[in-house]
């Protein structure tokens, strides 16, 4: 069908009027460019706000205590309780499709008072409890050493993991960190690794400010017995936590001897909710970015249209002679859509090209300037260059089809006889 | 060659319809070289072009070498163009965006010939007829003559068995008219079969039988004695 004949035929067609030529490929050339930049806009947008759900594992919920609103089986309402590493292991045990619970605790806070000492440098930091499992949950760039283990659980070994800020806060520089100790809250800790987080985009400061220590030596060392301060809940891959997260507050009510209507007595964040529902509106954003897109995709496919019908009308005369000359119908059909096509791909393609320039300044740029709050990384996937491509496949088949036809309606004697 | 039997056409404008051939019969033989003469509306173009597939009987029998030429689709018909027909016209309606070589070899793209056979034999042709160092300019850089020779050399291009012209003099001035008809006679005499339309007689004269159409009827069909064109150059 493409064979080096009509490969001339075409572009000394399209040669013939060039300013037109362009004018024309101009409105494709434009559609594909906002279609692509749009999309790769929405995915900018998307990055910048699914960073600040840091990396923690999406398909997870916080879970906390809130105190009863409702008095069951002879106690008061307002009775405040907390979960026990009992519940972590009834979680595990009675509850499917769960992947990780990590029963968590916290010292210190934002703004908190200085609760760290190292010689005579001071810091106020965050600590927490943890479970080993938690760096599968949240994870982390381990820089020196290693995380929590095991043995740090079962032996409540005094020993801790903190971040750069800490070493930054704690540390004269070039000094290293591992195996010396910190005081934190009057109890000796010895450093067994350092962290940075990793991709955080959020709250950079606040998590490079933290100290992890194992669970049971924070519950003894700060007298939390074996007491849960809240936990965070991973469910396996293919189950929303959304949907069995009633079956764990169930548990914990029957465990704690709440009312089971008391909904008030277990505070939750269900991080899979939340992400579904950014997910959604940047579904909705990506549909948005394609409808509009293709819209001024369309108007440039018009475009063409017309041209080709234009181009057809006038050279009415010279299909004829074609015909006369022995072209049947279907080749002259074949070479206007042809002409179309070929029109519409180019211009495409200059679009695709140009909007990937444009991407990869706007990229430039947000290096060198740093990060923008909320947009990130403006990019599109090899699947929308597909789909961009298909859409002008068709397209430029469409554009050319009512061309081509009228093109070969006229009878051979009727072309012949225009001037 | 060509038998045609009762030949009917009309054309219809809105209500009025205009019967323009009113019954011809008609046959040419192989080699013949024939002129259609009448005034403007006689029908004689009509006959061309019925003749040319490029337009359909209303009724009657048309034979073209041995094929009826009735309820044809459209592509059949341009492959009997392209195999059997070789058209001439008074405007000689070349492709001005294409050299004259690719306008001769034309016709063999449509016959899926090579390109390099195409070449060559639309070389061949626009040498026949003295052309050959024009082969690369525009129809725009030539003059009426030299057109309307490409236009020749296109028609002869895919070895028709007739050669179709209408009023291939028309555009011309009497001296290369002669030139033209010079070249013409010439395929005759190869034993090319030629049908012409024309309204001017001496241009008919050239031709060896003139058949004269009034009011969509054949009302004189006579041989002459050809006059060769060779004589005035």
């Amino acid at each position: 069908m493409f064979s080096r004949d009509r490969w001339d035929e075409i572009l000394e067609a399209l040669n013939a009027n060039k300013f037109r030529t362009l004018l024309t490929a101009f409105g494709v050339f434009w559609g594909i460019t906002i279609l692509v930049l749009l999309l790769a806009l929405t995915n900018g947008l998307k990055h910048g706000v699914m960073a600040d759900f840091g990396n923690f594992a999406t398909n997870s919920m916080f879970m906390w205590t809130q105190g009863t609103s409702k008095p069951y089986k002879g106690l008061p309402k307002g009775r405040n309780f907390n979960y026990k590493l009992d519940d972590v292991e009834a979680i595990k045990s009675e509850i499917p499709n769960i992947k990780y619970v990590s029963p968590r605790n916290q010292l210190g806070g934002f703004r908190g008072n200085n609760n760290v000492i190292r010689g005579t440098k001071t810091g106020a930091f965050e600590i927490y409890g943890d479970y080993p499992e938690f760096i599968k949950q949240q994870p982390l760039d381990i820089l020196q050493g290693r995380f929590i283990s095991y043995s740090d659980i079962n032996d409540k070994r005094k020993i801790c993991v903190v971040g750069t800020g800490v070493i930054k806060g704690l540390y004269d520089k070039n000094e290293d960190a591992l195996g010396t100790y910190i005081k934190i809250n009057g109890v000796n800790f010895m450093v067994v690794g350092t962290f940075k987080m990793s991709n955080s985009q959020g709250d950079k400061e606040q998590d490079a400010n933290t100290i992890y220590i194992p669970f049971t030596t924070f519950g003894q060392a700060f007298n939390r017995g074996d007491n849960v301060g809240w936990m965070a809940v991973t469910a396996v891959d293919d189950v929303p936590i959304t949907s069995i997260k009633q079956k764990i507050f169930d548990l914990m009510k029957f465990r704690h001897k709440i009312d089971p209507t008391d909904d008030r007595a277990i505070g939750h964040f269900d991080l899979s909710e939340q992400f579904a529902r950014v997910n959604g509106l940047f579904t909705i954003l990506s549909i948005v970015g394609y409808f509009v897109g293709s819209l001024v995709l369309m108007s440039g496919i018009i475009g063409i249209s017309n041209i080709m019908l234009i181009v057809v009308k006038e050279r009415t005369k010279e299909i004829g002679i074609r015909r006369a000359l022995g072209a049947t119908p279907w080749v002259v059909k074949s070479q206007i859509l042809q002409e179309s096509l070929i029109l519409t791909i180019l211009s495409g393609m200059v679009g695709i090209s140009f909007s990937a320039l444009v991407i990869w300044i706007l990229n430039y740029l947000l290096d060198m300037n740093g990060p923008v709050d909320n947009f990130a990384n403006p990019s599109v996937s090899m699947g929308v260059v597909f789909t961009a491509l298909i859409i002008l496949v068709v397209s430029g088949l469409l554009a050319g089809l009512i061309p081509a036809n009228s093109a070969t309606k006229m009878k051979p004697v009727d072309a012949l006889r225009i001037e | 060659m060509i038998q045609i039997k009762d030949l009917h056409k009309s054309y219809h404008m809105g209500t009025n319809s205009l019967h323009v051939l009113k019954g011809i019969n008609f046959n040419v033989k192989e080699g013949e070289m024939v002129s259609i003469m009448g005034s403007s509306g006689s029908g004689k173009s009509t006959l061309l072009n019925i003749l040319g597939i490029l337009d359909e009987a209303d009724s009657g029998s048309y034979i073209l070498d041995g094929v009826p030429i009735k309820n044809l689709n459209e592509k059949v018909a341009a492959n009997y163009r392209n195999k059997f027909l070789g058209f001439i016209f008074q405007s000689f309606n070349l492709i001005n965006y294409k050299t004259a070589l690719d306008n001769v070899a034309m016709p063999l793209y449509y016959q899926g010939v090579k390109r390099q056979e195409r070449i060559e034999k639309a070389e061949h042709y626009l040498e026949k007829v003295g052309l050959a160092e024009w082969s690369h300019h525009l129809p725009n850089e030539l003059s009426g003559g030299q057109k309307q020779r490409v236009a020749i050399a296109r028609a002869l291009a895919s070895d028709p068995k007739v050669l179709l012209a209408d009023e291939p003099t028309g555009a011309l001035d009497s001296k290369t008219s002669q030139e033209v008809m010079e070249l013409i006679q010439g395929i005759n005499d190869e034993g090319k079969t030629i049908l012409m339309v024309t309204h001017e007689h001496d241009i008919a004269q050239m031709t060896k039988r003139i058949v004269h159409i009034k009011d969509g009827l054949i009302i004189d069909d006579n041989p002459v004695e050809q006059v060769r064109a060779s004589l005035y150059v």
